[in-house]
């Protein structure tokens, strides 16, 4: 990635989102970003998952520009490569779980309809909402459904798995579930790209890139990982 | 792409959005059936008279005094009037070749009556061609003959009505003697009823007598009122007429470039001012099922755009999730087909089974065409698609990031 801009015209002014970013992510990364509200994470990340487009600057995925791919292509590379967790979740209303879930496979013609229902399951499974998959988006609690978004981005296998404050809406213990779930994605080899307020997260990734008004301020690489599995034990269990 | 896959995506749409797809269905189930049932009624109406124009008589030709005016025209003078003669009427049976039957047409108005009974009508004086050419059967008793023609003997032949009014107990009419404005006529014949035509006329009130008889005994006048005739097909009316003309015009010395002093119409001239002004009523029609089409087709256009705009977020989601414009555009196409397919099926059933409502409530005459079913189907169905595909296809150009923030 590299010299990365982005401005998004409001009205007359434009507001520049993102001033100049360059980094490389190895594969089998586990990057946190963290910074300031409003501070370009979103887009920034918005950008990795080939969502957004660059204003400048030039994006390479697997050491192919992503300018230069088509609309359609980039839509196949985010159906088989990328997982993408929203902050704002982005389920499907009036869906159940589990069918919010299958909705990555729904667009892989490969994956036949059993099979594709046995992943959606074992994904929610993983998120810990296995008794919860036929329950509708709108009648779910915020981290469920934040649950159920890290769910359809694990279903279709991912290489990357882009997560946008992806514990933001979940108790001390969930939060940790989830961050184990995430070490051991990261252990499978999976690149991990994780947006956090949360510096305690940081702890347990293998590198952090602070951003600043749209500019990386710092980028650090942590050698003393914590491992959140050993943490979660130390946590008291939940009694629901 | 796998297309059952979309199909379910499609259906599970239409399914979570029952209120939108029903709205979207009415606006074309409501064209449809409108477009069906007006045009039904207007064909039908259309098909009845011609039927009942066909029935008046086989390929007629009426022949009148009189230049043609046209309708509306000045009243003509009485001179004018007086210009067919019974030599006219010889020589057109001599002499034309294109005829199957020729009858001359006199008639007088006045007062039947038998015994107690009387009835206000009019005596037609014919000849025995006229039952040929106004398709008339004698049911009992006989008609008149040649003989009672030239004699001028005092016979007539009555219809169903006249028989109804002036034997009420049901006797026998045949060989009793009835009286018309005080000149005794022996009942020879009954004829076989023909019921109300489509003008709401009765034609089973009527006398027929021989013409001789009619002119000198109850008219006292030589002219004739008219000469009906009989084309021998339907194909040879034109040429007939031509024919009747040129005898009419030798007969009458009327000179080169000087105007007809007689008139000649045919069955199907009146049939075919009848059917234009039929005609004109079903394009009435039409048009109002045509404005009941449209207000339609804004409905689904109305609903789709809104629907499509209001599930942005959800083409974004979709797209960000790794669905190709393609499938999006198909989608959404999917469930336009769908819906608008089924609306219009409904749709055809509805204005069928409207139409058949009125046929067997209201006794309308209906007649279902199947251009109009393909037609009104086909409209809708166009409408409802491409107002669905259109709005999606803005969409499906996003980029995903764009849509799933679209408000
Ligand atoms: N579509 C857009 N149109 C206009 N401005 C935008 C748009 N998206 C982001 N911005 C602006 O870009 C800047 C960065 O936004 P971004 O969402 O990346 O922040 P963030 O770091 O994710 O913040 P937070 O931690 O609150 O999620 C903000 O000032 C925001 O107002
Ligand atoms: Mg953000």
């Amino acid at each position: 990635m590299d010299n990365i801009r982005r401005d998004f015209v409001v009205g007359e002014e434009v507001v520049h989102a993102l001033r100049g970013v360059s980094f490389t992510i190895n594969e089998g990364e586990f990057v946190t970003i963290m910074g300031t509200s409003g501070s370009g994470k979103s887009t920034l990340l918005n950008i990795l998952g080939c969502l957004d487009t660059p204003t400048s600057g030039e994006y390479k995925l697997d050491g192919t520009p992503v300018r230069t791919m088509s609309k359609p292509q980039r839509a196949i590379l985010r159906n088989r490569k990328i997982g993408f967790v929203f902050q704002n979740y982005n389920l499907l209303a009036k869906t159940t779980a589990v069918e919010n879930v299958e909705l990555p496979l729904m667009y892989n013609g490969s994956v036949s309809a059993r099979e594709r229902r046995e992943r959606a399951v074992t994904a929610l499974q993983r998120v810990g909402l296995g008794d919860r998959l036929n329950h509708k988006s709108n009648q779910m609690s915020g981290g469920q459904m934040q649950r159920v978004a890290i769910a359809r981005a694990l279903v279709n296998d991912p290489a990357v798995i882009l997560a946008d404050e992806a514990t933001g809406n979940l108790d001390t213990r969930t939060s940790f579930e989830i961050l184990v779930l995430f070490q051991e994605l990261h252990a499978e080899g999976r690149t991990i790209i994780f947006v956090t307020h949360n510096p305690e997260i940081a702890e347990y990734s293998t590198r952090t890139i602070n951003l600043r008004d749209g500019k990386v301020r710092d980028d650090v690489v942590n050698h003393k990982i914590l491992n959140a599995a050993e943490k979660l034990a130390t946590l008291p269990v939940n009694d629901d | 792409m796998n297309g059952t896959n979309l199909f379910k995506i499609a259906l599970k749409a239409i399914n979570n959005n029952k209120m939108r797809s029903f709205l979207t269905m009415l606006g074309i189930i409501i064209g449809v059936a409108s477009v069906i049932t007006m045009l039904a009624i207007g064909q039908g109406s259309k098909q009845s008279i011609k039927k009942n124009i066909s029935e008046m008589g086989s390929n007629m030709i009426m022949i009148n005094p009189g230049a043609d005016r046209g309708p509306g025209g000045a009243r003509q003078s009485a001179d004018e009037m007086q210009t067919l003669t019974l030599k006219d009427y010889q020589d057109i049976v001599d002499q034309a070749k294109y005829l199957s039957a020729v009858s001359p047409n006199v008639s007088s108005g006045g007062q039947l009556i038998f015994g107690n009974n009387n009835y206000q009508s009019s005596v037609t004086g014919v000849s025995e061609g006229y039952l040929t050419i106004r398709q008339l059967t004698v049911e009992s008793g006989t008609m008149f003959t040649e003989a009672d023609i030239k004699s001028a003997a005092k016979v007539c032949v009555l219809g169903k009505t006249i028989v109804d009014n002036l034997f009420p107990s049901g006797a026998d009419p045949i060989g009793q003697v009835i009286r018309f404005n005080a000149i005794p006529m022996k009942v020879v014949g009954v004829l076989k009823s023909k019921g109300y035509n489509s003008m709401g006329m009765d034609q089973d009130d009527i006398v027929l007598a021989p013409y001789s008889t009619v002119m000198k005994r109850v008219l006292a006048q030589n002219y004739l009122q008219g000469i009906y005739a009989s084309a021998l097909t339907e194909e040879m009316t034109d040429i007939a007429i031509k024919d009747v003309t040129n005898i009419l015009r030798t007969n009458h010395k009327l000179k080169e470039g000087e105007e007809d002093n007689f008139s000649i119409r045919s069955q199907e001239e009146i049939s075919s001012m009848m059917t234009s002004t039929m005609d004109m009523l079903t394009i009435l029609l039409a048009c109002i099922a045509g404005i009941s089409l449209i207000v339609g087709g804004i409905g689904i256009m109305n609903i789709m755009y809104v629907s499509v705009t209001e599930r942005t977020k959800e083409i974004g989601l979709r797209m960000s999730v790794g669905a190709r414009g393609i499938d999006i555009l198909s989608q959404f196409l999917i469930e336009a087909i769908l819906i608008s397919v089924t609306g219009g099926v409904i749709g055809v059933l509805i204005g069928i089974g409207l139409s058949m409502l009125m046929k067997t409530v209201l006794h309308w005459p209906v007649s279902i065409q199947a251009w109009t079913v393909l037609l009104s189907f086909l409209v809708c169905t166009i409408t409802g698609v491409f107002f669905g595909w259109y709005p999606a296809k803005k969409a499906a150009n996003l980029d995903p990031i764009e849509a799933i923030r679209y408000e």
